[in-house]
């Protein structure tokens, strides 16, 4: 541990032209699909443009449904993580139980449940309880997506926390108890920022896996961007265009978050 | 009143598993006194250290600490709060500098406030001989002043004991008299202190007890002259022929 920690202060320029090399090779992917979309656009207006103008609010609803899910995952995966490490055996068993049920569904099984199941459940319940604000419950299918979604993944999220915590040596935890920090004062103090460190990559793919798996609401009635590629051809009868078109704005939203989440990483990684 | 150990030990047993890691010891430590700890590898010498401050459990068996049982959860977070403790591998948080290791648990258990700690932390660091270090990383320093950090910032909680669990182990040759330096001056200063190191010119200068473990028991305990030079058990005998060698 002692030399590993010497080495990563040392300046390797074999590795850091090797990291500015890795920068630029993905910016210049970025550039490359974006330059394509926008030669369709302008030597295609019809359907490019018009499929564009189109599908612009679905893009927006897969941005912030993505979003909004990332970050309540990133708090439920902490919260699973957590368990998944206590020595409590009751809310470990819980957090075990939690992430193995959910990893053994696929995640369009589990959104269908949502959108489907969950709504019917709540009107019963209503109906046996005889509250009747719960009886007559509306389904709002957004919410529902971000549930989900946010379930689904918290539970992969919580592996993902459980391993960067475990990472760290035993020696930390037991330094900062013997300093007198509660078992919580140690893990936000000391553990947690480490471990963040160790699981930033984990966490960036978790993003764009999630970003990608977004698309999948589009089966349970949320416009996103592969739901509004949908009704687009539906109406227009081009499948190749669109679902072209549809391939290289998700490329071009992940190509972004990885551009993002590499930017983050070095940030981290030049900050000591 | 004034006989009442500091740290009070009362036949305590301790298993990992099938493993018993210590079989009733009993060990009273007064106010001021420092004690060393040698013994083979395995006879439970830091097993002893860890229940001192509870980052061990102990399966039978009583142990005091000023005045205070470790049973509950808030007596165990009181004594570790009295008592500073000193790892072989120094255990520094890495990703803050020497400063701010030394300043975190004034901060928010001393609540203390952040010029009151660095005040802190300034006066530790020019006592254990680094002061121009504080803006560093640990990864940044020697081996030796890392573990001079490590001291300080154990130092920095105003513990009423110090424990030593081979401080000095993992260090090269030339940077062990630097640290051991450190903690002669602490002996002097009065603070109790528990060490288990196999530094017999450190127990010989410092101790006021020196005590062989073996096989989870304590064998033997005498002044430190005694024990070195003319121990009455054959184990301490067995023992010292080896490690002085
Ligand atoms: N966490 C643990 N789990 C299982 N067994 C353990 C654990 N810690 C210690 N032991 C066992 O307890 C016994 C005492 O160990 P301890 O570390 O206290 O010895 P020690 O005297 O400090 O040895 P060393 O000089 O090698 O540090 C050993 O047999 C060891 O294998
Ligand atoms: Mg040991």
């Amino acid at each position: 541990m002692e030399t590993s920690d010497k080495n990563a202060g040392a300046v390797n320029p074999e590795k850091i032209l090797k990291e500015a090399h890795k920068v630029e090779s993905g910016w210049i992917l970025v550039g490359t699909v974006v330059a394509l979309i926008l030669i369709m656009v302008f030597t295609k207006p019809d359907p490019y443009q018009n499929m564009i103008v189109f599908m612009a609010d679905g893009l927006w609803v897969t941005i912030y449904t993505t979003l909004i899910s990332f970050s309540l995952v990133l708090v439920v995966g902490l919260i699973g993580g957590l368990g998944r490490i206590s020595k409590n055996p009751i809310i470990r068993g819980i957090a075990t139980v939690y992430v193995e049920v959910i990893r053994g569904i696929p995640l369009l099984v589990q959104l269908i449940f949502w959108y489907f199941a969950m709504p019917a459940i709540l009107r019963d319940l209503g109906t046996t309880l005889n509250i009747e604000s719960l009886a007559n419950y509306k389904t709002n299918p957004l919410v529902m997506a971000i549930i989900g979604l946010t379930i689904a993944y918290g539970a992969y999220m919580s592996e993902v926390y459980r391993a960067g915590i475990q990472s760290i040596p035993k020696g930390q935890m037991e330094a900062a108890r013997s300093l007198g920090m509660t078992y919580f004062q140690a893990m936000r103090y000391v553990i947690l920022p480490q471990a963040f460190r160790v699981i930033l990559p984990p966490i960036g793919n978790e993003l764009i896996t999630l970003l990608k798996d977004s698309s999948l609401v589009s089966v349970v009635a949320v416009a996103d961007l592969t739901r509004r590629g949908r009704e687009f051809t539906a109406t227009n009868f081009n499948p190749i265009e669109t679902y072209s078109m549809l391939a290289l704005l998700y490329l071009v939203l992940t190509l972004l978050t990885a551009r993002l989440v590499s930017y983050t990483e070095r940030i981290t990684k030049t900050e000591r | 009143m004034t006989d009442e150990p500091i740290i009070h030990i009362e036949n305590v047993h301790k298993y990992f598993g099938h493993v018993h890691a210590l079989k009733g010891v009993s060990l009273d430590v007064q106010k001021g006194e420092v004690v060393v700890i040698i013994g083979p590898s395995g006879s439970g010498k830091s097993t002893l250290l860890r229940c001192i401050n509870r980052l061990e459990e102990f399966d039978k068996g009583k142990i005091i600490v000023d005045g205070i049982p470790l049973d509950t959860a808030a007596n165990i977070n009181a004594v570790r709060t009295e008592v500073g403790m000193v790892f072989q591998q120094f255990n520094l948080f890495p990703h803050l500098t020497v400063q701010e290791n030394i300043c975190l648990a004034q901060r928010i258990i001393r609540h203390r406030s952040k010029e009151e700690a660095a005040k802190v932390a300034k006066d530790l660091l020019a006592k254990v001989g680094i002061p121009d270090k504080a803006k560093m990383y640990p990864p940044q320093l020697s081996g030796g002043q890392q573990q001079r950090v490590a001291i300080a910032r154990a130092l920095a909680m105003n513990p009423k004991i110090m424990l030593f669990d081979e401080p000095t182990s993992a260090l090269d040759p030339e940077m062990i008299q630097e640290v051991l330096d450190v903690m002669l001056n602490l002996a002097k200063e009065g603070m109790t202190m528990v060490v288990v190191s196999h530094e017999i010119g450190f127990a010989k200068a410092a101790a006021n007890r020196a005590i062989l473990m073996d096989d989870g028991q304590i064998v033997e305990e005498a002044a430190p002259e005694i024990l070195f030079n003319n121990p009455k058990q054959e184990r301490t005998k067995l023992f010292l022929s080896k490690v002085l060698k």
